[in-house]
């Protein structure tokens, strides 16, 4: 009974480990971005108003708080730039994953029946352009599909088109910025449940008289819905945020959310409007979380 | 009820099974070979099961008893050789279009799946009309005592529970054949005796023909009607549960299945049905020849333990002198109380060790054999067999 004890206190203190991460990292920051996002912009250092200081006594201090304000949430619903560019990050990602789906899945599938020893190269080789900064790598697309780019001389020595396409500042571009750099999130989780999948699953499927191509649709594909989900939100989420491939590679006509918080924090100066901005953009992305969430539940409850 | 479905599925069977003749197996295993790698896992194999028989294959792990099985679910296909089910050879064809169904060791149930979807895919898969399935499900469900839990998922289930999803998934589409591959294994010993009774009752009823994939001899006797002892990818002898134990055709065999002692030797003489055999490990030994002539003249003499009797020493004098030909004396070395039986282990004067295996009769007995008693062992000429490899 006494040994008990003794071995359970330090795990008792290690669970709060990952409550006091969030709430240092997390929580702390995010009342910053929450308190700038309620301020009004200010040419002054910092650039907004009102700053607390409890040096200056409770009164002050009250004061200070009844200057804070949801106008800058008001104006990202009046002006339509704002619920464009989420309304364009949220196709952008949407759109993408989709893409995403249709190209990693078979590449998962691929690897999950490959011999086991060469399921580890495989996942090498999926792993292994993160070797390679992420600026790099953009920036070689670029270079790919740019006017006399590899893209353009392969597609003009092939007789494929007649002049080089342009395909840099393009949604395409974009696209396949995007589809590239995010694939292998998409593979791993599906790849996880696809290998730890029974195989005799698939057997006694064949055995009740199913096809190898039923078998997959009745058995394989609903047990990788839980990877499926993993995947999906590995790249939604991230993707709705995303900054660095569109500004590089898609058109400046019209931007993701990502881009409109980089211009008012940078270009504009205007900090709590940028703040507001980062807020939505969270408040936007709860869902999805919930979601994933409740989706890896399920699949811990299942996998039991 | 029970009637009405067996009759149900000898019609169907009639309906689906091709017209042979009556001797002819249901099915009929041709010289099949398989290899993986330069590894022969099955090995020039032939075989015939006829309709209707509960048929077991034994051996120990390795010995290619669930690549056979394997390769007649069609999981596997063999590198050489026909298998042959009602004359039609299903040897390349597809798991999904044979007329066979497996159950799995580890059931592999679809876990995404009810109890009432796992037992109607197969039904699905057929094609049968929305009320058929709904109906044969449930007659399913009836059959292996499971009413009430079909909205339950898999995970939902206890051991037992899920083994019984399992068969009746797998005899819900009614096929000619029922592989059963270890299908107890994974249930704890109680549940495993009152299991093999109920599959040994719905074979009777349904009149399906079972090949069970074991390496439990005792399940494998207990429920078989033939069993086929497989040894490193070949049948050693295929024979009913009681021809196996008490006529092995091989040394091996006699060692794979229960207890035995074993005296090699030469065969000095051989009249009035009488086989004289000097031993090694105890000396002369008589035993009844063999139907089939003795021709080699260095035989094994196998005796179960429970036909070694065992006497107090000088009690048997006026035993039957025909009886006290195989007579060795020594003194117990060891006692396994068993329970209903005790075991033996006698060293003889001459150093064997002889193994015994004697019924505990009465609930006292104050005249049991103590360690280091001196007795007499003794066995009678027709409990000998004579093996010539």
């Amino acid at each position: 009974m006494s040994t008990r004890r003794i071995f359970a206190r330090p795990a008792r203190y290690a669970t709060i480990a990952p409550y006091l991460w969030m709430a240092l990292f997390f929580l702390v920051p995010f009342g910053f971005v929450l308190k700038i996002s309620l301020s009004q912009t200010a040419i002054a250092q910092p650039p907004y108003t009102p700053v607390f200081d409890l040096g200056e006594g409770w009164e002050a201090f009250k004061a200070a708080f009844e200057q804070l304000s949801l106008d800058n949430f008001r104006l990202l619903l009046s002006d339509n730039l704002y619920i464009l560019s989420y309304l364009r990050s949220l196709v952008v990602a949407v759109t993408s994953t989709l893409i995403l789906l249709v190209i990693g899945y078979p590449i998962a599938y691929g690897m999950a029946r490959l011999p086991q020893r060469w399921q580890g190269i495989a996942m090498i080789l999926v792993i292994v352009p993160f070797w390679t900064s992420f600026l790099i790598r953009i920036y070689a697309w670029i270079n790919i599909l740019q006017h006399d780019g590899l893209l353009n001389q392969i597609l003009l020595a092939l007789h494929l088109v007649s002049g080089p396409v342009a395909w840099l500042s393009t949604d395409t571009a974009m696209y396949i910025g995007i589809v590239y750099s995010y694939l292998p999130f998409m593979i791993l989780p599906l790849y996880a449940t696809l290998a730890k999948m029974d195989r005799t699953l698939l057997e006694a499927a064949e055995d009740l008289g199913a096809s190898p191509a039923k078998a997959f649709w009745l058995v394989t594909f609903p047990l990788s819905l839980p990877g499926v989900g993993a995947g999906v939100l590995l790249c939604v989420i991230p993707i709705v945020g995303e900054f660095v491939i569109p500004d590089l590679l898609a058109g400046s006509n019209s931007l993701m959310i990502g881009q409109t918080l980089w211009l008012e924090f940078f270009t504009n100066k205007d900090w709590p409007v940028a703040s507001a901005v980062a807020i939505a953009l969270l408040l936007l992305l709860v869902p999805p979380l919930l979601l994933y969430d409740r989706l890896q539940r399920r699949q811990i409850e299942g996998g039991r | 009820m029970a009637e009405q479905l067996a009759k149900a599925e000898n019609r169907s069977t009639e309906k689906t099974a091709p017209q042979t003749a009556v001797d002819m197996p249901l099915l009929r295993i041709e010289r099949v070979t398989k290899r993986f790698g330069n590894f022969s896992a099955v090995n020039q194999l032939s075989l015939e099961i006829r309709a209707g028989e509960f048929f077991a294959l034994l051996g120990p792990s390795g010995c290619g008893k669930t690549t056979l099985l394997r390769m007649l679910a069609g999981f596997e296909t063999p590198d050489e050789g026909r298998i042959l089910l009602g004359g039609r050879d299903i040897a390349q064809v597809m798991p999904h279009e044979r007329p066979v169904n497996m159950m799995f060791q580890n059931y592999a149930l679809f876990p995404h799946l009810s109890v009432h979807d796992n037992i109607a895919f197969g039904l699905r898969r057929a094609g049968m009309a929305r009320a058929e399935i709904a109906a044969r499900v449930a007659e399913m469900v009836a059959l292996v005592k499971l009413d009430g839990l079909e909205r339950r998922k898999p995970d939902q289930l206890s051991g037992g529970q899920r083994q019984r999803v399992a068969l009746a998934r797998s005899l819900a589409r009614r096929p000619q054949v029922l592989l059963l591959d270890e299908p107890l294994a994974a249930l704890d010993k109680k549940l495993r005796e009152s299991t093999q009774g109920e599959l040994m009752e719905l074979q009777r009823r349904l009149g399906l023909t079972f090949i069970i994939v074991t390496h439990d001899q005792e399940e494998a006797m207990t429920m078989a009607s033939r069993i086929g002892v497989m040894d490193a990818g070949r049948l050693a002898q295929v024979a009913t549960p009681r021809d196996l134990y008490e006529a092995p055709a091989s040394r091996w065999v006699a060692e794979f299945v229960g207890d035995v002692n074993l005296f090699e030797g030469q065969v000095i003489s051989s009249e009035q049905g009488r086989l004289k055999v000097t031993t090694r490990e105890a000396g002369i030994v008589t035993v009844a020849e063999p139907r089939q002539p003795v021709t080699k003249a260095i035989v094994t003499i196998a005796i179960r333990p429970e036909k070694i009797k065992l006497s107090r020493r000088g009690l048997a004098s006026g035993a039957d002198a025909l009886q006290a030909i195989n007579r060795f004396e020594g003194e117990v070395a060891e006692i396994n109380y068993l329970g209903g039986l005790t075991a033996y282990r006698i060293r003889l004067d001459n150093g064997t060790m002889v193994r015994s295996v004697m019924a505990n009769t009465a609930r006292l007995d104050a005249d049991g054999y103590g360690s280091s008693d001196r007795v007499a062992a003794w066995f009678a000429p027709d409990d000998g067999v004579v093996l010539e490899q």
